[in-house]
């Protein structure tokens, strides 16, 4: 299948001229940390990502993880794989250090990640979802919990699973209905989880699976569910994996894509009730999950922009090979001499490049906000960003996969060339982790109107300082583009106080165009990231810079005209149907479907 | 036992090559550099010997300017204990380079110099002959095994007829070809642990060696572009187009 080349300069481009990341790991006081050794580790990450967990992905594609008798084994090469991953270390690198952990910055993490996702997101969803039970155990386990699971979750000795969807339970957590009984120190949990990913493998000797369920005394909705830990194994006293516990895998789903992924339902406390521990305090299930969701969301963001690389990689090696048509001379013509070919590369080179900058932003904001010990600014910008990465990002990757099929013709419909995985890879990402109405949501209501706009008025601030940056510019590319990114800037104002003012009078308009909000958004900031790549490309060209060379800032900046040229539009777009609120959706009544 | 190993910084295998406009040299600017692959093969032998318990101590010697601090560390990542790196401005000739080599082993008193069996860069193929020639040591080149078995190693090579073993008497010098090993991936807390590794910088004056060269590049040139190729109808015109044209039977 395609070779995959990990965007490493690129990705230290970002990291170092738009994202700064020495003065970031300064404020984050971390010693010795500079773009020096993100780089390192970048070419690392890098290297194990093209030469083993790449040539893997087909592979995992052609033989699905297989479930018996209440079991699942993985794909064949993924447990040899994981224990690679987790022998060099890549499961510790943004962990805090007590818990053996590197402690880099999750900017860093995210870079690498990307790698990871895109060489083989099936499996690379693992270490993913691990992340996040550590990150829930971070944030609220008890001293006890952190110190038992903590540092073997970290190491990678474990995996970890998040439960939160029931039958009855999806978009709506407010349904769960998975019940948690005392007994003793710890609880017994009794009910079925569906749709849990790497709920069950044989990689690891234990799995640690987090459970959202009620307590008896549970208040209704949304305020009544409450966050457990689960291990398969229960431990015994000396913190080793000891009797099984009562949750098994009892199927797998059949899936469109990443079939390298175990799907799995999961039965609680089918015999005797799961053993379970309270993780923090009862009845804060919800609130816990929403200070894991941006991490978690970003991430899966993130899975849409490794997978759109990937796919745009093969989709540039088959243009170049295909020969379709003669030259005036009688020689044949390689399809990517076709502007249409090029159009759709293009459209894939510089819509990757502005995600992969605006996931890098997101992910420093993170960084920022511990960094200013979680200050009320900075901590709204991360959450800002986050329903935009998730819901922008993921949609976007499937216009993306879907151009790769495009490019090869007839020969992407094939499963063979393997173009078709990446396309059936992708249409996970808008669904799970909140469906793109769910992140819509999110923004419009708790993001934008629940504070009255005024996260999002800073970031258009800081949007139209760049917009003015550019336009005073005596470059003419950044003039250019400055007059169309501040023209998308003032739409957006536009957009805000026309929200601001008929959101709370019109019951169901901020839910009818919050899609519309949410791409327009993401088309926005992605014209941010790439407004400010061009202002670095040009100081840098100004300056006959060594480091990047002539060659990449050349591409970069005509990836950043593409941008500004064919792919900002569509933020006006977009803006333009919200302001529009378009009647036609609320007079079409739901029973003349 | 210390081991010593030489690392180069060279293009890297997978960059094409390109030339500088006047043919005067290859073009390196905004190139990505690594260490020569069998230089990264030595360094993973004496990984696996200290590993083994058969060496004490890796030692990674890098000769070139301040630059080369890259390669220095991607050693020191994959294991390497310290490093020593020599200064010089240009790359110098391999018997400049196996002079400088000889100064450090003798004051590191190295028991066994592994090392690539050539750079892929200049494809010379000479220095670690050079070096055994210089210090009178016995050399086991083109390595595809290596053993320590008490004061002897033994290296076996690979030759035009097959597998040859030789036995040498240590101090020696090894020169690594492809098949000795493979490399591993350089794991995440050893990236963060090279930084803190010893880098101790000497220079060739201080190793009292002249750097001195015998040899002048005149010009590079591109490998000729690969004609297409085409469709022969029969046997017989393939053989004849062997025959006449390529003049290969
Ligand atoms: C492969 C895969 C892996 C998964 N992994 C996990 C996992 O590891 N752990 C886990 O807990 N879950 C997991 N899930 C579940 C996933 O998170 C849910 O499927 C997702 O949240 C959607 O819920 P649902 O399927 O019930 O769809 P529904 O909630 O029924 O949604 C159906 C449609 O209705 C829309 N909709 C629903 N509510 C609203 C609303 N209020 N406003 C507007 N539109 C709405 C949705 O956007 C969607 O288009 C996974 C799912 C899949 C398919």
């Amino acid at each position: 299948m395609s070779q995959y080349h990990p965007p490493v300069l690129d990705a230290k481009f970002i990291l170092d001229q738009l994202i700064g990341f020495d003065g970031l790991c300064e404020k984050l006081q971390l010693e010795d940390i500079n773009i020096d050794l993100a780089d390192a580790v970048l070419e690392e990450a890098g290297k194990l990502s093209s030469e083993v967990f790449a040539p893997l992905n087909w592979d995992t594609d052609q033989n699905p993880a297989q479930w018996a008798d209440n079991s699942v084994t993985q794909s064949p090469g993924l447990k040899e794989a994981y224990q690679q991953f987790v022998d060099n270390g890549w499961s510790t690198l943004t962990a805090p250090e007590e818990f053996g952990g590197q402690n880099l910055p999750q900017v860093l993490g995210t870079a690498v990640s990307e790698m990871w996702q895109a060489s083989n997101m099936a499996f690379a969803l693992c270490p993913l979802l691990s992340i996040g039970s550590v990150e829930a155990l971070l944030a609220h386990g008890s001293d006890e919990l952190k110190a038992l699971y903590l540092p073997r979750l970290i190491a990678g000795e474990w995996t970890g699973t998040m439960n939160l969807t029931e039958p009855g339970a999806g978009s709506d957590l407010a349904a769960v209905s998975t019940t948690a009984t005392p007994d003793g120190d710890h609880y017994r949990i009794k009910g079925q989880k569906i749709f849990i990913t790497w709920g069950d493998h044989q990689m690891t000797p234990n799995i640690v699976h987090l459970v959202l369920a009620r307590l008896p005394d549970a208040p209704p909705g949304v305020k009544g569910i409450s966050l457990f830990i689960v291990p398969k194994f229960v431990l015994d006293e000396n913190g080793e994996p000891g009797e099984r516990n009562d949750v098994y895998p009892i199927s797998i789903e059949h899936k469109l894509g990443i079939h390298g992924s175990p799907t799995c339902t999961m039965a609680f406390g089918d015999n005797e009730g799961a053993i379970g521990y309270l993780v923090g305090e009862p009845h804060k299930g919800l609130p816990y999950m929403f200070t894991m969701m941006n991490h978690a969301r970003q991430g899966v963001g993130v899975q849409g922009l490794g997978i759109s690389d990937r796919a745009y990689q093969q989709a540039v090696q088959y243009a170049r090979e295909r020969v379709q048509g003669k030259n005036k001379d009688g020689s044949k013509k390689p399809i990517i001499e076709y502007p249409d070919v090029r159009r759709m590369l293009l459209t894939m080179r510089s819509g990757v490049e502005a995600m992969r900058a605006l996931a890098l932003e997101a992910s420093a904001a993170l960084d920022f906000a511990h960094a200013d010990n979680n200050s009320k600014e900075k901590y709204a910008r991360l959450e800002l960003f986050t329903p935009i990465v998730k819901g922008w990002m993921t949609e976007f990757a499937q216009e993306l996969t879907s151009l790769n099929i495009q490019v090869h013709g007839g020969m992407g419909y094939v499963e063979e060339t393997g173009a078709a995985q990446h396309f059936r890879d992708a249409r996970i990402l808008p669904i799970y982790e909140g469906t793109t109405a769910i992140q819509a949501l999110d923004l419009i209501g708790r993001k934008v109107l629940m504070d009255g706009g005024v996260a999002l008025e800073s970031l258009l601030s800081d949007m139209a300082a760049t917009a003015n940056e550019l336009s005073a510019s005596s470059n003419a590319d950044a003039q250019a583009f400055g007059a169309s990114f501040a023209q998308a800037v003032d739409k957006a104002r536009a957009a805000k106080e026309w929200l601001l003012t008929n959101a709370p009078s019109e019951k169901e308009l901020s839910q009818a165009v919050c899609f519309d909000m949410l791409m327009a958004m993401g088309y926005l900031c992605g014209g941010w990231m790439q407004g400010r790549t061009l202002l670095a490309v040009i100081a840098l060209t100004d300056a006959n810079d060594d480091v990047y060379g002539e060659e990449f800032l050349a591409k970069k900046r005509i990836s950043a005209m593409y941008y500004s040229q064919c792919l900002l539009p569509r933020a006006l777009h977009h803006f333009g149907v919200m302001v529009q609120n378009p009647q036609a959706l609320y007079e079409f009544a739901v029973d003349q479907f | 036992m210390k081991i010593l190993v030489p690392v180069k910084r060279v293009i890297d295998y997978n960059v094409k090559v390109r030339i500088k406009q006047d043919c005067s040299d290859v073009d390196l600017s905004n190139t990505k550099m690594s260490i020569n692959p069998f230089c990264e093969i030595a360094v993973e032998e004496a990984l696996r010997l200290k590993e083994a318990g058969t060496a004490s101590e890796v030692i990674a010697v890098c000769i070139g300017p301040k630059i080369v601090k890259e390669q220095i560390l991607a050693a020191l990542a994959m294991g390497a204990d310290r490093a020593i790196r020599i200064d010089v401005e240009e790359q110098p000739e391999p018997l400049v380079i196996a002079r400088l080599l000889a100064k450090v082993a003798e004051q590191e008193d190295a028991g066994l110099i592994m090392m690539g069996k050539q750079a892929i860069d200049s494809d010379n193929n000479q220095v670690g002959q050079m070096l055994a020639g210089i210090m009178g040591r016995p050399q086991g080149t083109f390595a595809s095994v290596v053993k320590i078995e008490g004061d002897e190693a033994l290296v076996t090579r690979e030759v035009d007829g097959g597998l040859q073993t030789v036995a040498l008497k240590l101090p020696a010098i090894v020169t690594a070809d492809l098949r000795l090993n493979e490399p591993r991936f350089t794991k995440l807390p050893d990236i963060m642990k090279a930084k803190r590794k010893p880098i101790a910088e000497t220079t060739a004056a201080d190793l009292g060696v002249e750097v001195t060269s015998t040899q002048q590049q005149l010009s590079v040139a591109a490998p000729a572009t690969r004609q297409a190729g085409i469709k022969v109808a029969s046997v017989d015109e393939l053989v004849d187009k062997l025959k006449n044209e390529a003049k290969v039977i």
